[in-house]
């Protein structure tokens, strides 16, 4: 599962130097000057800064300093290993079927432009596979792209907004076949409302949010919420996010300072299906450092959104992060290692589809890498805002809320305590007009999860009437 | 919360008795022993409790338990205040030393290993010697003034080196061998951690000592203790957050744990063979200092492993760099 365990590279990303080098010059080599010299070839390599993998070419220069493989592999390998970091995720959860259509969330950064490819070249091998097939049973995934516009509320000129958007039509354009579409989501898009109201929405709600970890924290479950309506949309049935150990180890610990320990492994899994088109993280093994490199050695440009520089929580978590890792270059891995063996919830699988082709390709895998959840309870509670589990003891004040009671109080009652403390007002009066600020999508959830809520309260009024498990009828 | 100093010493007080009382943490009779090491923590401890104690009539025999690492202008000079402490507050002290009870002084460790992992000797010596000297007392409980930034701290550093499972251990007191409990502030506060020791023992005028340890140069943990404060700055309740989430974090139940047994070399509690201070003073004793310390070979992955399965005991008491060290 981590980067830094030898076997999801080897396993990984053998056979797909296999493809790129079928005929490689050392292998020979080795056969004819036999064991023994091969073992001290492996024991004192020539040049020190020969490849680790195939000790052929000249590794990446920059070094292991900044983290990650780069410093001991060639280009060739490099980018080999990395993929197979990718594809190990993609097989090991079953995460893509052939029926599948893909929607990738792009930013215009490393992380996403590296998600971009390898979900590219992933279908660009099935289209090939496809061709060359007799039966053409195993359709080909569909691929698409979506691309949030923050910048109505990151304030950006619109010259420079347009320049992103220019480069992202370039960049998917420029992916060979087969074609995907680009979706071009504004946030406030998440506001049923005519752009300019929605703008204007959205400004409000982010004006009653008093903590700026809160305000950031707000956005991004916003932009979670418009990815997900894009792909709903448009018949997406996997969205792809391009999330990798760098910054799922910052969440870990943002999480975890913001009171969150019970929700977080629900965050860092490759699988979150707890979204109505479930949430992929195929780059969980790979750190930010090694992306960056591979897109300079590709040469894919790529543009750092003016994405505001963060504050509070977040920013004093990413550079305590980035500190560690300069004094250790494992730690971020050591950080997801961690938090990894806490217990995922029963979501963090895709559900079982009742396509039997689908099934049958990643059924063996799947069985082998299959996540142990926490099966006892599948019924989890969710904040209506960040959509987290409820810990046992924040969901237990729900079940007391009587079906009587004013909206705004029992919607304030299905917010986890973190959202509570960095997003509520403080103010309980002003909590209804906050209500009001808040899009469809986040209220309507709430309706529900108080609806479940009220199920809860039924099924203990009828308790005394109920047929007990033990009961069978005799 | 803006309160006058007079009634910050109510709602401190206030708040370790309703802990006492809420958590049951004391019957009437019996023998409890406070370690204190001169710092600000312990000596507020050791002075709230015989106040308490004395103003709610816990009935409680109060002892003061100090370890003498034999650190030289360190350890002698916090010795000191906590035998004026002992004077001021008529509670009877008793002194464990390394060197009476392992035949080493860190002073003598350090010599012998330098400066890299001589807190590691020192947290698992002072863990063990704690509890040897509240056999010696035959106390009934100890009470340690850990305050939430170190529990904070030793969540994140947990989570930093690669160890989930040590927080069951932990929060859940399972670990605490001879003595049935160990009193944390963290249970007491709702708000300030740190300062809150540090105002009252400075209003109060309480008699402590406040000097960094002179072996304790942990640039990591130093990290760690540095992000902690910036956070209180921001928000102060983070580090209460960051003990929810330790103690909410969903862990395995099929995680191994540590199975609790006996050290075959000196009785004392151990989850392996031998006891983490006999290994350690095995190797002081043979020239090997290394020995049993899961740093020295190896790399990352192999060390956490090792680390996890080398889990003994002493190491969560480590809760801050020696420099402030309050048991």
């Amino acid at each position: 599962m981590s980067c830094s365990k030898p076997s999801c590279q080897s396993g990984g990303c053998n056979k797909y130097d296999d493809d790129q080098q079928p005929s490689s010059p050392t292998k020979p080599q080795i056969s004819i000057n036999g064991g023994l010299s091969d073992l001290n070839r492996r024991q004192t390599p020539q040049n020190p800064n020969v490849c680790v993998k195939c000790k052929l070419n000249d590794a990446v220069a920059g070094g292991v300093a900044g983290g990650g493989e780069y410093g001991r592999f060639c280009v060739d390998c490099f980018r080999g290993s990395l993929f197979g970091k990718f594809r190990f995720s993609v097989t090991s959860c079953g995460m893509i079927a052939p029926t599948d259509k893909v929607l990738v969330a792009f930013s215009a950064g490393p992380c996403s432009r590296v998600a971009l490819q390898f979900v590219h070249e992933m279908q660009d091998k099935a289209q090939k596979n496809l061709d060359a097939s007799r039966d053409k049973s195993l359709p080909v995934f569909g691929v698409g792209v979506v691309f949030i516009d923050e910048s109505s509320v990151r304030c950006v000129p619109t010259a420079e907004a347009d320049k992103a958007i220019q480069h992202i039509k370039s960049v998917v354009s420029d992916l060979a076949t087969p074609e995907k579409s680009l979706h071009v989501a504004p946030l406030e898009s998440i506001y049923a409302l005519n752009p300019t109201d929605g703008k204007e929405q959205l400004r409000k709600l982010l004006d009653a949010i008093s903590d700026n970890t809160g305000k950031e924290d707000v956005l991004s479950h916003l932009r979670m919420l418009c990815l997900q309506k894009v792909a709903v949309e448009n018949g997406y049935t996997q969205l792809v996010l391009g999330s990798c150990t760098s910054t799922i180890a910052r969440h870990v610990l943002s999480a975890t300072v913001k009171g969150q320990g019970y929700s977080l492994p629900a965050d860092i899994q490759y699988v979150d299906a707890r979204w109505q088109v479930p949430v992929l993280l195929p780059l969980r093994d790979c750190l930010a450092q090694e992306l960056n490199m591979l897109c300079q050695l590709d040469g894919w440009k790529t543009i750092a959104m003016a994405n505001g520089s963060q504050s509070g929580i977040n920013a004093l978590v990413s550079s305590f992060v980035s500190l560690l890792q300069e004094e250790n270059p494992s730690r971020e891995c050591t950080i997801v290692r961690t938090a990894g063996k806490l217990t995922p919830f029963s979501f963090n699988r895709l559900p079982d589809t009742d396509d039997p082709k689908a099934r049958l390709a990643s059924q063996k895998r799947q069985k082998k890498f299959n996540i142990k959840s926490d099966e006892s309870n599948p019924l989890e509670s969710f904040c209506s805002l960040c959509n987290s589990p409820l810990h046992p003891s924040d969901s237990s004040s729900l079940g007391s809320i009587s079906s009587d009671q004013p909206s705004a109080e029992s919607f304030d009652a299905t917010f986890c305590s973190s959202c509570r403390f960095q997003i509520l007002p403080d103010d309980p009066s002003s909590v209804d007009q906050f209500h009001s600020l808040l899009p469809q999508a986040i209220t309507s959830r709430a309706a529900i999860s108080n609806g479940t809520c009220d199920h809860r309260v039924l099924r203990e009024k009828i308790q005394d009437f109920l047929l007990s498990d033990s009961d069978d009828g005799s | 919360m803006k309160i006058c100093r007079e009634c910050f010493y109510d709602v401190f007080e206030e708040e370790v008795h309703s802990c006492i009382i809420d958590n049951q943490l004391f019957k009437p009779g019996e023998r409890v022993a406070i370690g204190a090491s001169g710092g600000k923590d312990s000596t507020v401890l050791a002075y709230v409790l015989s106040e308490l104690n004395r103003r709610h009539n816990y009935g409680l025999d109060l002892f003061l338990l100090s370890i003498d690492e034999g650190i030289t202008g360190y350890r002698d000079d916090s010795l000191e205040t906590v035998k004026r402490n002992e004077a001021q507050y008529g509670l009877p002290l008793k002194v464990v030393s390394y060197k009476d009870l392992y035949g080493w002084t860190m002073d003598e460790i350090v010599k012998m290993i330098g400066l890299k992992n001589n807190c590691t000797f020192c947290g698992v010596f002072r863990r063990q010697a704690l509890d040897r000297g509240a056999a010696m007392l035959k106390v009934d409980k100890l009470v340690t003034g850990h305050n939430a930034d170190d529990i904070a701290e030793t969540v994140l550093l947990n989570i930093l080196r690669g160890d989930i499972a040590r927080y069951n251990l932990y929060f859940l007191g399972t670990r605490i061998p001879l003595l049935p409990l160990l009193l944390h502030f963290d249970n007491c506060f709702c708000c300030e951690t740190l300062t809150v020791p540090f105002t009252y023992a400075y209003f109060k005028r309480l008699d402590y000592f406040s000097t960094e340890c002179i072996y304790s140069p942990n640039a990591y943990r130093g990290f760690a203790r540095e992000f902690i404060k910036d956070l209180e700055r921001i928000r102060p309740r983070a580090i209460l957050d960051i003990i929810k989430s330790g103690e909410s974090f969903r862990i395995a139940t099929s995680t191994k744990m540590p199975e609790q047994g006996t050290c075959e070399r000196c009785g004392y509690i151990s989850s392996q063979k031998w006891c983490k201070a006999c290994v350690l003073l095995h190797g002081l004793n043979r020239g090997l200092p290394k020995l049993g310390i899961g740093r020295s070979r190896g790399h990352d992955n192999d060390e956490c492993k090792k680390e996890a399965k080398q889990t003994t005991e002493g190491k969560e008491i480590q809760g801050k760099p020696c420099g402030t060290l309050d048991f």
